[in-house]
């Protein structure tokens, strides 16, 4: 059983106890431990239960490779799923519980699947479940889908706030191992920035537990220098509880800090997201432990011997009382002599390699370890943990040689370098046979945009695995990214560090070399998703031979270690399944994020009401204390209507609609896309933008303009005013301001760049009002009657589609003569400063006119029943100004315009395109939004054939009755001639209407001219 | 082809399954076929079932550069539905869809559709209004939808905030029969069915060059030698541009990255495909349990099948506002696709200026969904030579002459 030692932890104070809970029972740990270390000191080695087979799992790793230990975290609002027990810091008051099991952790009814095992293989999903058609949908899959998952869901939202964080440096390096330290301090010493990471709480890595000494001083001791050294080095930044999480292109890299997880509630962020610029990235990710594939290696109480051996020493933990070790590579012996360092027990060191030789097996020998050479495990005994192994020939079939009883199993298969960061972004491995493992090839790194590498890899995760090599590595390499940075050459010595004698890994990669199917059955490689070496050789067998295909048949590494530490294992089966060398197997993909990061980190602070940016008017605090609906266009809120108490929004929007007819409406129209152009080539620039002439409009007047994308479609409008003789005012529709201006400067910056032309969004520099109505004039005058403003709005001195500046009240005006509801109406545009002073100022004088606010709604069935065109409603990016009777305003004296030649294309002059008309209800009701007019019969699709569509319909308060407008097949051509609209609302009726004038209201133009 | 069935794994189950048949050959190509195909994703094993299955042409190459459905066959978030608005799309997804409701049983390999819905939501009074539209549309199509309120939105996913502050959700369009599907399996069936019926499926082939006599292709150059054909069909999403230029011709498509990612696996919390498009993210969740999360198109054009990370963060902005109680699950795992989009957004199915070659391309983020009703058409167009009505409008032609057929219908917004 595993227990806290008397003695020993170098990460823990044994003088602040905290106080913790697993499924309900209380336990204790100390500040410094890892949740998976509280829980294995106070006995718990069983601690969830696997995906497919529900096999009770222990603690397997120490790090965030952990497939196994996962549980679910907290309570209410900080509940969450999937927490890796190994990476979580241990606080008091700490809740959590085990996952994916049912009634309970030790009794678990879906373990049943474990009986059935034989038949639930890789893919066995793919072969059934496919009779009675219906049975998949209804029965099978439901079964699956409760079955499937692991943790439960969150059930509120969440009570943490989370951030993001830019930082730009010369060097970012990830990892503060020992390899990490060195590349910092190496890369620091060519003057570089530097930003030195690392995702635990805690520097110095795995060296600091394996001993040894650098520059003629214990490891640990080394660590705390380089530390302090770093700390006091004006151009580095050193910062734990960081993980890099992905690098992507350019040197950009996301960092994944995890302030407050330990302090939770405590009113800091929980998680930053760092997001990073560098010029040179160095990954100092240290390297991964194998498992060895062997009958029973899933059963709880077998473990990484490199965790053992953390636990050990970092927490002062043992997983058990008799350790059997079994390794292929010397590193295993560390952990066995550190176990009987520890004053507990190692019945035997099962060594697969045929000769157990060297200074470390001496060391073992020594301290009175039996060490086996050419042996393995034939079985391991027990269920829910280890009871003892059997040991067998490494190279036979797994005859029983003798039992042993044990209450831990420590197994390493080799090292493999964390590679992740590296091949994040397109950097290479290779095959390195000596070692057994795949490395990053330093011939193929990433590049950046100037072809040059980016990322540079140091000590392990480069694939040195002795302390000398480690060093030596991460020295130079933290050098070659400081002077690629742009660093001057350093002369700074690399750490010394004494060579050592290892032995050479043996590749094992079944245990023993020759067990049988029933062997091969039990022996897991993905731990979590339950995959065994028989699922992948059945994979090969069936032809799922490519690795990826292999992965996804047996869902080998696609659990939430991402196959940390399975690929490699699996893919070495698939090699000898399909008799090829491992590199012509190859591995998956690598991708971000190393380990998984929270959706709230992503987030950021974008969220609720700064979900996204906010854009207001000066006028928008009225509009809100007037109670007006808003809807969203764009990043804007507009007041949709102003209802008033007791009112739907339909009556509201049909009274404004009335009193705007009849007396005074006031629209906020300060969203609209106010662009200025300027310049020598301004007015020959816009006859390119614009279908129109407006390179001929007077100073002083206003012209209606349309543009269009190059496909010819019509992509916004708007009235454009001539300034002085090179500046141009184009309005815009308020949803396309920004992409007009984004338009504009595409042509000006990437075709048309010699010409002097500039353009200013100053939307949001002027508040803008629509005053319409009968009273629109005497409100004005009004204004400039109390406070001796001097421009004349008479339609002598004003006219129709003309402007002027001047003073109107107390403001700076800009007045526009222009129309969107047919009515008198003025636009005025006043400095947004003004804005709000000027709308007081208008409903105070409007008092006796009958002055309202309107919103966007009213504002549409004006236009309707006027016959004016909307961007949006009247288009949809398949429409021609053409189709919209507006040829008027396309200028047949242009040589070219954007849009003109796609125009004139066959299936844009076809004369079956269909066209604006307006229609009207037989019975005055409203035609649903969106119907379309059916014609005679279906097409060769079997589809019924659609002769034309409705593109607005309302209800016109003025009118008292339905109008629309829509686009109809030889629609002008068709006046008065009755169509069918077949509604969708389950009634299964037709809505006739006839095909009558787009313009509903006022068709001469009396009311907006005078 | 033995039979895939309980019975099957029952007897395999007692001899270690030692007894499985490869699901597909691997054989080495011949010097000659009738119609070769380049690429062995979901769109070209389907051209190559339909035109066995329903022309009778069985002396076929598939030839693929990497491994059989490792383009986006594999990489997209596995959306199954046909609530288009233009007629010509609506046609081919709808086809598609109903060819998914029987693939397992068609293919005796179990897909996992899965129809559980997919809705669209509505967030903007534009929104409403275009999806209104869609469904007025759909209902003349033959395409099931409905336009549903905000309150059967919540039925439907209670884990949803449907009064979010910004853009709280106004109705969304539901089709009930839309759904997902087992992505690789879908390749893997239709690879078995080929090779049953005697296909060469040949992978980690990749073409090099197209040989042309008189203006038609006489066949293809590859790493593996030279493989004559009568009729070429390029089925290559994301590289169709570069083979195009390989056979001596253009196309108005660029290729630009697909971004798609998962959470760690939970118990089921979400049952339908929900899709907001004024946000920009849509989220379903697999049998396996993770929140399969995907989003728009990378802005710039780009082959490395992988994504920046800027999308990946509006994607998952979106959806965390969407469905709050998402904020504290994990994103596992980020990837890319290339797709190749037309100007119109909309796919190619088509003659080619060589005389008997023929091109499936351009399907954008909707390649996935229209796989079974795209090989069946394509297998028309390059059985007969001509394009049969659910591939008429796709033609190459129509770029030239204006014709588009454009799904985004999003030009133009309110005022």
């Amino acid at each position: 059983m595993s227990t806290r030692l008397a003695q020993g932890g170098r990460l823990i104070d044994r003088s602040k106890a905290m106080e913790f809970t697993f499924n309900g029972k209380r336990m204790t740990g100390y500040a410094g431990d890892t949740l998976a270390a509280a829980l294995l000191g106070a006995g718990q080695t069983l601690v969830g239960r696997s995906f497919k087979y529900h096999r009770p799992r222990g603690i397997l790793a120490s790090g965030s490779e952990e497939p196994n230990a996962l549980v679910h975290l907290g309570e209410g609002a900080r509940f969450e799923p999937d927490q890796r027990v190994t990476t979580t810091e241990l606080f008091d008051g700490l809740t959590c519980t085990s996952q994916n099991h049912w009634p309970s952790l030790e009794f678990d009814v879906g373990a049943i699947n474990n009986k059935f095992s034989r038949f639930l293989t890789a893919g066995f999903y793919y072969k059934t479940f496919m009779f009675p058609r219906v049975a998949w949908e209804k029965l099978f899959e439901p079964i699956v889908r409760q079955s499937a998952g692991l943790g439960q869901v969150p059930k509120e939202r969440d009570a943490d706030r989370y951030e993001h964080f830019y930082a730009h440096v010369d060097v970012l390096v990830v990892g503060g191992g020992v390899a990490g330290l060195a590349a910092a301090r190496s890369a620091a010493s060519t003057g570089a920035k530097v930003l030195l990471i690392e995702q635990t709480n805690h520097w110095g890595g795995r060296a600091v537990v394996d001993g040894g000494e650098i520059d003629g001083m214990p490891v640990e001791g080394w660590v705390n220098k380089a530390v302090e050294e770093l700390e006091n080095m004006a151009n580095v930044t050193i910062r734990t509880r960081i993980m890099g999480a992905g690098v992507y292109d350019h040197g950009y890299a996301t960092g994944y800090e995890r302030v407050a997880d330990h302090t939770p509630g405590d009113g800091r962020p929980r998680h930053r997201l760092w997001r990073i610029r560098a010029k040179q990235i160095v990954t100092a990710t240290g390297a991964i432990e194998r498992p060895l594939s062997f009958a029973g290696n899933d059963i709880p109480g077998v473990m990484l011997a490199g965790a053992l051996r953390d636990y050990i020493v970092n927490w002062g933990v043992s997983a058990g009382d008799r350790v059997v070790v079994v390794t292929n590579n010397d590193d295993a012996y560390r952990t066995a002599l550190a176990v009987k360092a520890a004053g507990l027990n190692v019945p035997m060191i099962l060594d697969a390699r045929a000769e157990a030789g060297g200074p470390l097996a001496d060391a073992a020998r020594e301290a009175g370890i039996r060490v086996e050479a050419g042996k393995g495990i034939a079985k391991v005994h027990g269920g829910k943990k280890v009871t003892g192994v059997s040991v067998c020939a490494q190279a036979g079939e797994g005859a029983s040689l003798e039992e042993i009883k044990c209450d831990a199993v420590a197994m390493s298969g080799g090292w493999s370098p964390v590679v992740h960061l590296w091949s994040h972004c397109g950097g290479k491995l290779i095959w390195d046979v000596e070692q057994a493992h795949f490395r990053p090839d330093p011939d193929r790194a990433p590049t950046s945009h100037d072809g040059a590498a980016f990322v540079v890899t140091a000590g392990s995760a480069t694939g040195a695995l002795s302390l000398a090599d480690v060093m030596a590595d991460a020295h130079a390499a933290g050098k070659v990214a400081g002077k690629a940075a742009g660093g001057k050459t350093s002369s700074k010595a690399a750490p010394e560090v004494a060579p050592e004698t290892m032995q050479p890994i043996e590749p094992v990669w079944v245990m023993p070399q020759g067990a049988g199917p029933d062997k091969r059955m039990k022996m897991w490689l993905d731990f979590q998703n339950d995959v065994k070496v028989s699922d992948v050789q059945l994979a090969a067998r069936e032809g799922y031979e490519s690795v990826e295909h292999t992965k996804r048949y047996t869902t080998l590494g696609m659990a939430n270690d991402q196959g940390k530490l399975s690929n490699i294992n699996g893919l070495a089966i698939l090699s000898d399944a399909l008799s090829q060398e491992i590199p012509a197997t190859g591995t998956t993909t690598f991708r971000p994020p190393y380990n998984p990061i929270s959706f709230g980190a992503i987030a950021g602070e974008a969220r609720g009401e700064l979900f996204q940016p906010v854009r207001q008017t000066p006028m928008h605090a009225w509009h809100a204390e007037a109670g007006a609906y808003f809807e969203p266009v764009g990043h804007w809120y507009r007041p949709y209507c102003y209802p008033k108490s007791g009112e739907t929004h339909e009556q509201a929007v049909n009274r404004e609609v009335l009193n705007t007819r009849e007396n005074l409406g006031l629209l906020d129209a300060s969203t609209l896309g106010k662009l200025v152009v300027k310049g020598p080539d301004a007015g020959k620039f816009l006859d390119m933008m614009y279908t129109n002439m407006m390179s001929n409009l007077a100073v002083g007047k206003c012209r209606y303009g349309l543009m269009c994308s190059e496909n010819g479609f019509l992509s916004d409008d708007g009235v454009v005013a001539r300034i002085d003789e090179d500046t141009w005012l184009c309005h815009t529709t308020s949803g396309g301001a920004d992409r007009i201006h984004a338009w504009m400067e595409d042509w000006l910056q990437c075709e048309w760049w010699d010409w002097n032309v500039y353009v200013a969004n100053v939307t949001e520099q002027l508040a803008q009002v629509a005053v319409v109505g009968p009273n629109a004039r005497k409100v004005l005058e009004k204004l400039n009657d109390q406070a001796g403003g001097g421009m004349d709005l008479s339609a002598e001195a004003l006219p129709f589609m003309q402007w002027r500046d001047g003073k109107i009240g107390n403001f700076d005006a800009r007045a526009y003569r222009i129309s969107f509801s047919g009515e008198l109406s003025y636009e005025i545009a006043v400095p947004a400063s003004q804005g709000r002073a000027f709308w007081d100022a208008l409903l105070d004088a409007g008092g006796e006119f009958g002055v309202m606010p309107y919103g966007t709604e009213c504002l549409h069935i004006m236009r309707a029943e006027k016959g004016f065109i909307m961007i949006g409603d009247e288009t949809d990016g398949t429409v021609i100004p053409q189709d919209l009777g507006l040829n008027w305003a396309i200028s047949k004296k242009k040589e070219d315009f954007m849009g003109k030649r796609a125009q004139s294309r066959s299936h844009m002059t076809d004369p079956d395109r269909w066209k604006l008309v307006g229609l009207e209800t037989l019975d005055g009701s409203v035609i649903p939004d969106g119907a379309y007019a059916v014609g005679e019969g279906v097409n060769a699709n079997g589809q019924k054939n659609v002769i034309g569509r409705v593109t607005s319909t309302y209800y016109s308060p003025t009118l008292k009755k339905g109008i629309a407008m829509g686009l109809v097949k030889h629609g002008p051509d068709r006046m008065g001639e009755v169509i069918g609209f077949p509604t969708v609302d389950g009634s299964n009726t037709v809505v006739k209407a006839k095909i009558v004038s787009p313009v509903f209201y006022d068709p001469e133009g009396e009311k907006q001219n005078v | 082809m033995r039979r895939y069935s309980a019975f099957a794994i029952a007897r395999e189950g007692a001899r270690y399954h030692t007894g499985w048949e490869r699901a597909w050959r691997s054989p080495k190509p011949k010097k000659k076929y009738d119609v070769v195909i380049v690429g062995a994703g979901g769109h070209g094993l389907a051209t190559a079932f339909y035109l066995g299955k329903n022309f009778g042409i069985t002396n076929v190459a598939i030839i693929e550069k990497g491994w059989l459905g490792g383009g986006n066959t594999g990489r997209n978030t596995t959306i199954i539905r046909s609530n288009y608005l233009q007629d010509p799309s609506a046609a081919i997804y709808e086809k598609a869809r109903s060819l998914y409701e029987t693939m397992s049983q068609d293919l005796n390999y179990n897909v996992m559709f899965s129809p559980r819905g997919v809705m669209m939501l509505a967030q903007t009074h534009h929104e409403v209004r275009g999806y209104q539209r869609t469904a007025h549309a759909n209902a003349l199509q033959g395409v099931s939808t409905e336009f549903i309120s905000p309150q059967r939105v919540k039925e439907l996913v209670p884990i949803m905030d449907i009064n979010g502050p910004r853009y709280p959700v106004l109705g969304a369009l539901w089709q009930p029969r839309g759904g997902t599907a087992r992505h690789d399996a879908v390749a893997w069936g239709y690879a078995r069915a080929c090779s049953d019926m005697g296909m060469d499926i040949i992978q980690k082939c990749e073409v090099t060059g197209v040989n042309q006599a008189g203006g038609k292709v006489t066949g293809v150059q590859t790493t593996l030698g030279e493989i004559g054909c009568d009729k070429l069909a390029i089925v290559v999403a994301g590289n169709s541009g570069d083979l195009a230029g390989k056979a001596g011709f253009r196309l108005p498509m660029e290729s630009v990255a697909l971004q798609a990612l998962v959470s760690e696996p939970i118990k089921p919390t979400i049952d339908v495909v929900v899709m907001a498009n004024t946000v920009h993210g849509y989220m379903s969740q697999s049998d396996k349990g993770e929140l399969v999360i995907g989003g728009g198109t990378d802005g710039f054009n780009n082959y490395t099948q992988r994504g920046s990370f800027h999308h990946v963060e509006e994607t998952v902005r979106a959806l965390v506002e969407t469905f709050p109680i998402i904020s504290r699950l994990r994103m596992m795992r980020q990837w890319g696709g290339i797709v190749d989009v037309t100007g119109d957004r909309s796919p190619v199915i088509s003659k080619t200026p060589l005389g008997n070659t023929f091109i499936n391309a351009g399907w954008g983020t909707g390649g996935f969904k229209s796989i079974p009703g795209s090989g069946w058409a394509m297998a028309e167009l390059v059985a007969k030579g001509e394009p049969g009505p659910l591939a008429a409008e796709f033609g190459l032609d129509r770029f030239r002459e204006g014709r588009f057929i454009d799904e985004s219908v999003a030009a133009g917004v309110a005022h």
